[in-house]
């Protein structure tokens, strides 16, 4: 069986101006369904370049990177989008959500591009959100939740298309540690739960031993890839 | 097609955000949609006159003027001196193969007496034909024939303008009304026709058979005499022929030497119309044209707003590209979004433009003519004004990079 996410000899350079920047230097892993992985690393070591091209955000230079057999290398603009909504779910740092839009519609989101109807979409985004601990906050809009509740209101986006990865980098940088364990505990429970292979960019020691697994960066290499089991939260 | 309602809700909501600016926006397109929609009913309203003037007056129409002679020195003007006669009328109709009608006419003014009613009215003694040339059917009676003008008998058809002044309600089909004291029977009364091009009122004649007016009303210097022959041409490209060959009919009829002026004039008034038609058209291409210019103003305020929305909310771009917005659907979001925009300015534009032009034409007393095909015109240039303008705007934010807007602050 072929793994889940395979990397082989990923490099990316880019290049500012006259100068150019080699972010990735040949990063090789593979990665298997249902896992839980955080990436590590200081900024500049090249982890949030590896995590735009695992989610098909951008291209390698050079290498193979492939999901569930799929390789984006020459696939269109639109392709990639189609292979996004589909296949992958993203949360980031400043959760991302659009303003003066429900939760409900926020997560909507990507059934709309996904040219799902009407009544399947809110079928399908009310369980979203239940499934983050969110029914009855549909009608609200990101002004009026917590920093919490809004990076819930994204998990819940990212989850809506059952996506085969949820890609979340720096989940927690915007929240306090209290609320960030929540975040994580909602990780912990989809992963366990639902089976979803979750990989997480994370720079705090603490939030990345929630993990099953660790992978360490620096100056675009992997230089640590170690397990830990996944450290029990009792709140 | 549910894909075009989501778009269409995304883009009103953007708009509701943003009312003051979306309100202002959209007044460049209602100034200039209200623009096209005046100007054009103000040159339509002036090209419907002038068409109504030339049909009123008759088509394909020359005028045959006798006399401008000279004595000892002193020049007259066009028709002071009679040259012409009944029989260069029958000759022109027999000779020259592009004439429909001829009507020569003797006229002159005379007051007309009915009971205790008196009017002063232009009398105008001709054939049957006059009528035919002006196309100016009768509104009751009928009209005189050749009979009448065999036996120069007193009848008499009368204007619109006279039989209001001289019978206010009664009919005046078989009454007697004296002109110059002689008694003539109302035969017919004639259908209106409103004022002629220089403004005068043409339903204030009379009209009497030739012979009549020759032998009992104006008299004669010499036999036949008439002052005016009206002659329509069977079509318009045979007016100038028609003209020249009455020219040298009449040059050779009346001996005029090649060195001598002529004793006649003829004058072609379709041609004085047509040219007035023309400046209207002119003035009616201008208007549209500058109006045309306001709009297109609209349409770049149009896209300087859509630019500045696009860049505001690159990081909304970024979202949706990221959970899987194609570049078409970006591009469509923005695309009716400006597209609403200038839409809904069209409609009011168009609201405003009518209103604006009834209080013109009340105030102005212009005349002024709607037409469907120009709302309907100025609405889809109003519309393609928004996808033009829009599509810039639309087809930059398609392409934008996510990971960089997403990274935009």
């Amino acid at each position: 069986m072929e793994p889940f996410i395979e990397v082989k000899d990923l490099v990316k350079i880019y290049r500012l101006g006259e100068v150019e920047v080699q972010a990735l230097r040949g990063v090789t892993l593979s990665i298997e369904k249902g896992d839980f992985v955080a990436i590590m690393g200081a900024s500049g070591s090249g982890k949030s370049t590896f995590m735009n091209i695992l989610g098909f955000l951008d291209q390698a230079t050079s290498g193979q990177y492939l999901l569930e057999g799929i390789d984006g290398r020459d696939l269109s603009r639109d392709e990639l989008a189609e292979i996004r909504n589909q296949k992958i779910g993203f949360v980031f740092q400043g959760f991302n959500l659009l303003a003066r839009t429900s939760a409900m519609e926020n997560v909507e989101l990507p059934l709309i591009y996904a040219r799902v109807s009407t009544s399947r979409r809110k079928e399908m985004a009310r369980k979203a959100l239940a499934e983050v601990g969110l029914e009855g906050r549909e009608g609200h809009h990101p002004s009026q939740l917590s920093g919490g509740e809004q990076q819930r209101v994204a998990i819940a986006r990212a989850l809506v298309n059952q996506p085969s990865i949820l890609l979340a980098d720096e989940p927690t940088g915007n929240l306090d540690s209290k609320t960030s364990t929540e975040i994580m505990v909602v990780f912990q429970r989809l992963n366990r739960d639902l089976g979803i292979t979750i990989i997480m960019v994370t720079h705090e020691p603490d939030i990345a031993s929630f993990a099953r697994r660790k992978i360490l960066f620096k100056d675009g290499k992997v230089v640590d890839d170690s397990l830990s089991g996944g450290r029990i939260q009792s709140l | 097609m549910s894909t075009l309602l989501v778009s269409l809700r995304i883009a009103l909501r953007a708009l509701m955000v943003n009312k003051m600016r979306s309100a202002l926006t959209m007044l460049g397109i209602i100034i200039g949609v209200g623009a096209v929609i005046a100007m054009i009913a103000v040159g339509s309203g002036a090209k419907a006159r002038i068409a109504e003037q030339i049909a009123s007056m008759g088509s394909n129409m020359l005028i045959v003027l006798s006399g401008s002679s000279t004595s000892g020195g002193l020049r007259h003007g066009s028709g002071t001196v009679p040259t012409l006669t009944v029989e260069d009328a029958k000759a022109i109709s027999n000779e020259i193969p592009g004439v429909k009608y001829v009507a020569p006419s003797l006229s002159g003014v005379a007051q007309v007496v009915f009971g205790n009613q008196n009017w002063s009215t232009i009398i105008n003694g001709s054939t049957p034909e006059v009528l035919e040339i002006r196309d100016w059917p009768l509104a009751s009676g009928r009209s005189f024939t050749q009979q009448d003008i065999d036996g120069a008998t007193k009848v008499c058809l009368l204007g619109k303008t006279v039989a209001d002044n001289l019978f206010g309600g009664i009919d005046p089909i078989g009454q007697i009304v004296r002109i110059k004291n002689v008694p003539f029977t109302v035969i017919g009364v004639l259908a209106p026709k409103g004022q002629s091009t220089w403004g005068q009122d043409q339903d204030d004649i009379i009209f009497v058979p030739l012979t009549t007016a020759q032998k009992r009303l104006f008299g004669m210097q010499f036999p036949g005499m008439v002052r005016v022959i009206s002659v329509q041409a069977r079509e318009p490209e045979v007016m100038k022929s028609v003209e020249n060959q009455i020219t040298d009919l009449l040059r050779q009829r009346h001996r005029i030497q090649p060195n001598q002026e002529n004793d006649f004039s003829v004058r072609n008034l379709t041609e004085v119309l047509s040219s007035a038609e023309q400046s209207a058209n002119v003035m009616s291409l201008l208007l549209g044209a500058i109006a045309s210019i306001s709009l297109i103003v609209g349409g770049i305020g149009i896209m300087n707003i859509m630019l500045v929305s696009v860049t505001e909310r690159t990081r909304e771009i970024g979202i949706r590209i990221a959970v899987g917005a194609k570049g078409r659907d970006i591009l469509l979001q923005f695309l009716i979004e400006s597209l609403v925009l200038s839409l809904i300015g069209g409609i009011v534009g168009i609201g405003m433009g009518v209103v604006g032009t009834l209080i013109l034409s009340s105030l102005t007393q212009w005349p002024t003519l709607f037409s469907i095909e120009a709302i309907l015109l100025a609405f889809l240039f109003s519309g393609s004004v928004g996808v033009f303008f829009g599509f810039y705007p639309a087809r930059k934010a398609s392409l934008l990079n996510p990971i960089e807007a997403l990274r935009y602050e």
